[in-house]
């Protein structure tokens, strides 16, 4: 098996919460907490989970724009944790961000024309003339007028400044795109074409995307495989097809059951999940799932379940699926990767 | 981005303060005498041929005083907003950018600043210092900065969360061009504001040093200084201090809606391409 191209162990990123007369930590929010998967050349890796998994924080961390607190990624098998932010530039035009907010993630004081020569002249790659093209490149590829280089992010539609954004990320010819929810902030109308021109520009450029969404449908369109995330951990990792035909975690299972079927005569058992997400600052001790699960025994509330590998690189973090995994793997080593309490 | 200035109070503050540089640029070419002269024998005159605002002291032309006096005025307001806003800006971004312990000192320093009256530190730095304008500007920016330092601060923390700021970091960006592009550019509006804001109050301030004989040494075409010396003879010469007082109120009436136009005008929602 090659190496991956992104592969993550064990990540951790808290954050101290603060409070009182004199600062003391009063806790610590585990945004992602223990976190491990790999990220193959050319895929897409769907990230989904409701808001406050940690999807987005993990998304930053793994582009080291969040310090991880623990944990190990190495990208093209060179590790990251550790690097200065000097020995990190290099690698930078490799791996970029898309962001949700396109009217918070272009500069309001700078022209479209700066916004997408600024990773050229951050690397110090093209002047002049030379950068003009480039930048004029990718706006044909964005599909956007030439005459928008002088003009500034306000004068564009949601859609278009979406359009912007992809392309300061795509400037370099990156590896990885993290898509941080690209279409969530956009109009219905606008969300097929951004998603079709991300499409577009994996198959292009080659690029391997890490997809984080909320829109299941949308997720199980564009990705090969796809994790899903609740307090911080992943529970279930698996083919996007393998996923949403057959979901093995109690909690894939309830969110599945929650998006719409365009059929209005097939019959569906929803799953309604009681309660709320938990605090991160207080997370449930064993399984986090346990207090809404409707599966939930004795054991869940005691123990973490670790990742069980249950074939086909489906792997699940639910004690039900334990006797499957041990078949699975023949005598007991059935577990991927261990979850730390 | 043009500055529009449509108001009549913008207008009119922008009259005045046009007409206050114009006056304080020409003042030897529009002044009739020269500001050292004295003509004795009209000491304390009222507006008469050859004096149009009449005598004071010595017999000293007010005209050619309070035109002189514009120049006192604006340089020293000028000199003391520039610099409280520099030395406040780099200091507050600084802190919000770097955080933890220099912002921690840096935040507490304009704390205790902030806690004695402006004028009153003034007061006793100028009257240690001796006067001197040059003492009145660094008076007056020893405690101006903490505003600036306070907004800028709160500006750059903002703002370096945003995500326009985290692409720039996600590209390779280094601290300085975050902070030159990305931070200030964004932060500049509000500091604007509050420089514009700040003039009228730099002339009032100077003014009263002067009023207080230690602002503009003795001999110094000022407006504190003349109406200092008007309050003495207010029943027999009022118009010593009437003239340089008019000046003082036009002169911060206009920066004020000058300020508040500035204001209004780099509103976000009336920014224009």
């Amino acid at each position: 098996m090659t190496e991956p191209l992104l592969r993550v162990r064990d990540v951790k990123t808290h954050f101290p919460v603060r409070g009182g007369l004199l600062g003391r930590v009063r806790g610590t929010v585990k945004a992602v907490d223990g976190v491990g998967f790999d990220v193959r050349r050319g895929e897409t890796l769907g990230l989904v989970g409701e808001s406050g998994c940690g999807k987005s924080t993990l998304g930053r961390t793994l582009l080291r724009l969040v310090e991880p607190t623990a944990g190990s990624i190495r990208f093209e098998g060179r590790e990251l944790t550790g690097l200065s932010q000097r020995e990190l530039r290099p690698l930078r035009r490799r791996m970029q961000l898309v962001f949700q907010d396109p009217y918070a993630s272009l500069n309001p004081r700078m022209t479209v024309r700066d916004i997408l020569g600024e990773p050229f002249a951050i690397h110090g790659l093209e002047r002049g003339r030379e950068r003009e093209a480039k930048v004029g490149e990718l706006l044909d590829l964005m599909g956007l007028p030439r005459d928008a280089l002088g003009r500034y992010p306000h004068e564009f539609s949601g859609g278009q400044r979406q359009r912007i954004g992809i392309a300061r990320a795509i400037a370099l010819r990156p590896d990885l795109v993290v898509a941080d929810e690209p279409i969530s902030a956009l109009d219905v109308s606008i969300q097929a074409q951004i998603v079709n021109l991300l499409v577009d520009l994996q198959r292009d450029l080659g690029l391997t995307y890490i997809f984080i969404a909320h829109d299941l449908k949308i997720v199980e369109y564009v990705s090969t495989r796809v994790a899903v995330m609740y307090l911080g951990r992943i529970v279930e990792l698996a083919d996007a097809a393998d996923l949403y035909r057959k979901p093995r975690h109690p909690y894939t299972q309830a969110l599945l059951s929650a998006v719409p079927v365009p059929d209005p005569e097939r019959k569906r058992s929803r799953i309604i999940l009681q309660g709320d997400v938990p605090s991160p600052l207080a997370p449930p001790p064993g399984c986090h799932f346990h207090p809404r699960c409707p599966y939930a025994m004795e054991r869940c509330r005691r123990e973490t379940p670790p990742l069980y590998e249950l074939g086909n690189g489906h792997t699940a973090a639910c004690f039900l699926v334990e006797d499957e995994a041990r078949k699975v793997t023949q005598g007991g080593q059935g577990v991927l990767a261990q979850s730390p309490p | 981005m043009r500055l529009r200035l449509r108001s009549v109070g913008g207008r009119f503050g922008l009259a005045v303060a046009g007409l206050l540089v114009l006056v304080a640029l020409l003042a030897p070419l529009l002044s009739p005498h020269a500001p050292e002269a004295m003509d004795l024998a009209t000491e304390l005159s009222p507006p008469r041929p050859g004096h149009p605002l009449g005598t004071g002291e010595n017999g000293i032309d007010l005209l050619t005083h309070v035109l002189y006096g514009a120049r006192v005025s604006l340089v020293v307001a000028a000199f003391a907003v520039a610099l409280s806003a520099l030395v406040g800006t780099v200091l507050g971004g600084l802190a919000g950018f770097m955080g933890g312990l220099v912002d921690e000192a840096l935040m507490r320093l304009t704390d205790v600043l902030l806690a004695f009256p402006g004028m009153l530190l003034a007061i006793f730095i100028t009257a240690v210092l001796g006067p001197s304008l040059t003492h009145v500007i660094f008076a007056l920016s020893f405690t101006g900065w903490t505003g600036y330092a306070r907004l800028a601060r709160g500006q750059v923390l903002t703002l370096r969360e945003r995500d326009y700021v985290q692409a720039a970091r996600a590209l390779g960006a280094g601290n300085a061009r975050i902070l030159f592009h990305h931070l200030l550019p964004n932060a500049a509006g509000p500091l604007v504001v509050q420089a514009t804001s700040a003039l009228p109050g730099a002339i009032l301030a100077e003014a009263s040093l002067s009023f207080l004989g230690l602002g503009a040494p003795p001999g110094t075409p000022s407006w504190g200084a003349l109406v200092d010396q008007g309050t003495q003879y207010l029943l027999v010469a009022p118009h010593v201090a009437l003239f340089p007082g008019l000046a003082l109120a036009l002169t911060v009436l206009g920066f004020h809606l000058l300020g508040d136009a500035v204001r209004d005008a780099l509103d976000p929602k009336h920014l224009e391409r």
